[in-house]
């Protein structure tokens, strides 16, 4: 028996259901597309207020406490574990082909041009893009940021720019730190536990290791840094309505860099891979 | 106290109006396919006090923001001094807002800073003054608005009357020639929601300022207002003194007086101490 055609009112209301997928994916798109916008806007204003008076330079003093120094502990943590583990790891899926020997190499490489960048980005995005957000977003609930606005201050050039700059130059300072921690890990454990020397184990980085690595690998920071503050102070600038939306912009401050940290990673990695 | 009040605002009513420095043409402003302005003309005089008053969510606040160009309108014009500021950049409102001071309904401290940072930043941002002159300023508007001593005490030990009394502070230390009060008495206790209103009166003398005053406070529109503007579906329905919105027979704002617990369209103002401020 051949199928029943299809009622007008089937294919209306099929019709509809599209349509409303249509416009929801539609209405998406355009809220990226702004977001993205908005991104590149306060970017804009970022350079130009980076460029021109007034500085606040005593801003910029506390920013960078606030963002490089009081973040030194949990990057050192995570650094110091990760070259432990990653010792570890080599001495034990690389047993059979005297892996004790590239330990060094392994850890040394792997923090400095990949691990070491990109896991104090993901902390310091979570720690300081966080803080970020919830810091501006309050500031926007309470009317202290209509408030600057008010006196004639650019909230940009008070609140933007000591925290980008801040961030965009204790990035690398925090991943350096980090790779000399997870190194000093990784020789820890191949010392203690694998009764590796010490001289063997830093003979291999020194000869394996180029300045090249380690200009990959901190150069990325720069641009994790940027973005980093630039996602946590558009977050926060946007937050509109009550403390509630302070809770969720930050949590999408904190899903939206490390995300635009690890897809970054790779343009980056290629970049300075072809340089 | 409400013999003063009276005598002031008798006072006030007769006084000469100056020049107008504030003009909207035609402002529309829409919010969620909301009208909340809908065509404002509407002209604000130098020196004079303006309360506009209305239901909570009728746009008072949105009308209020424009005049600094914090907020801009959809449509029509808003001059400030002669200067289009809905059309202006940020920067370029900068020499406006240096002139237009606003009180915020919550007073807007900045947490991480004390009373005296709070007071002085404006100074230290727009002014060339020594460290001691604006430690000395800083003192003097304290002191103007009746909190001396407390330079070092952050806004998080204050009250809500002393921290608006703070804000107020750093509102007047640029000495503006408008000063926009955002419902400076919403959430204070009446006799603090008076002595606000006092400051207000005070200040708006003292410095020959102007003042717009958004609040549905109607103690507070009596104590200082020469003109009531009364903002009702995006337009405003009634502009006069106090006493002919009393007497006017205009049925929304009438009622509107009458939600607010007080009797109008008869007669005299009940006097402030009769009512106790319970519209607060």
């Amino acid at each position: 028996m051949p199928p029943l055609p299809e009622s007008a009112t089937t294919v209306f209301y099929r019709n509809i259901r599209w349509l409303r997928f249509v416009d929801r994916f539609g209405r998406k798109g355009q809220g990226a597309v702004e977001y993205l916008g908005y991104l590149a806007q306060l970017a804009g204003e970022f350079f130009t207020a980076s460029v021109t008076r007034p500085f606040y330079s005593t801003e910029l003093l506390r920013e960078m406490d606030e963002i490089g120094v009081k973040s030194v502990s949990i990057t050192g943590i995570t650094a110091l574990f990760t070259g432990m583990v990653l010792a570890l790891q080599t001495a034990y899926s690389l047993s059979a082909f005297g892996g004790k020997l590239f330990i060094g190499r392994v850890v040394s490489l792997s923090l400095v041009r990949e691990l070491g960048p990109v896991l104090t980005a993901l902390m310091v995005g979570g720690r300081v893009g966080s803080g970020i957000t919830a810091e501006i977003g309050s500031m926007v609930v309470t009317e202290q940021v209509d408030a600057l606005r008010a006196m004639a201050i650019s909230p940009v050039r008070r609140l933007v720019v000591p925290r980008a700059i801040a961030t965009v130059v204790m990035m690398p300072v925090l991943t350096a730190l980090a790779d000399v921690l997870g190194i000093l890990g990784g020789l820890g454990f191949a010392v203690l536990a694998l009764q590796m020397t010490m001289q063997d184990y830093l003979s291999s980085i020194w000869n394996q290791l180029q300045i090249s690595d380690i200009g990959s690998g901190l150069g990325k920071t720069f641009f994790f840094g940027f973005e980093i503050a630039l996602i946590g102070c558009a977050n926060g600038l946007r937050v509109e309505g009550g403390a509630s939306s302070v809770g969720v912009a930050t949590t999408r401050t904190v899903v939206l860099a490390s995300i635009s940290v690890l897809v970054s990673d790779f343009f980056l990695t290629k970049l300075f891979l072809s340089l | 106290m409400s013999i003063a009040v009276q005598t002031e605002g008798s006072r006030r009513a007769g006084r000469v109006r100056g020049e107008k420095i504030v003009e909207f043409r035609e402002v529309w402003k829409r919010y969620a396919n909301r009208e909340v302005l809908a065509g404002v003309n509407f002209q604000i005089f130098h020196g004079e006090v303006l309360c506009v008053l209305g239901p909570s969510g009728t746009g008072k606040s949105v009308f209020l923001r424009h005049i600094n160009g914090l907020t801009k309108p959809d449509d029509g014009e808003v001059e400030v001094f002669g200067q289009p500021v809905a059309r202006l950049s940020e920067e370029e409102l900068s020499p406006v807002r240096r002139r237009v001071a606003m009180l915020f309904q919550g007073g807007a401290l900045f947490d991480s800073m004390n009373v005296e940072q709070n007071v002085a930043f404006p100074l230290k941002e727009h002014t060339d003054k020594s460290l001691e002159e604006i430690s000395a300023l800083v003192a003097e508007k304290l002191q103007m608005v009746g909190l001396p001593g407390t330079q070092k005490k952050m806004p998080s030990e204050l009250s809500g009357g002393m921290r608006k009394r703070v804000a107020l502070a750093r509102s007047i230390a640029l000495e503006p020639e408008i000063i926009l009060y955002d419902e400076p008495t919403t959430g204070l206790d009446p006799v603090t929601s008076e002595k606000i209103a006092q400051l207000i009166a005070e200040m708006n003398l003292r410095l020959q300022t102007t003042s717009v005053v958004v609040t549905h406070d109607i103690v507070t529109a009596r104590t200082v207002a020469d003109r009531i503007a009364f903002l009702h579906q995006g337009r405003f329905q009634f502009v006069g003194s106090f006493q002919e919105a009393v007497r006017t027979g205009h049925p929304v704002l009438q009622e509107y007086f009458r939600s607010m617990g007080f009797p109008c369209g008869t007669g005299d103002f009940p006097a402030v101490g009769e009512n106790g401020g319970k519209n607060s």
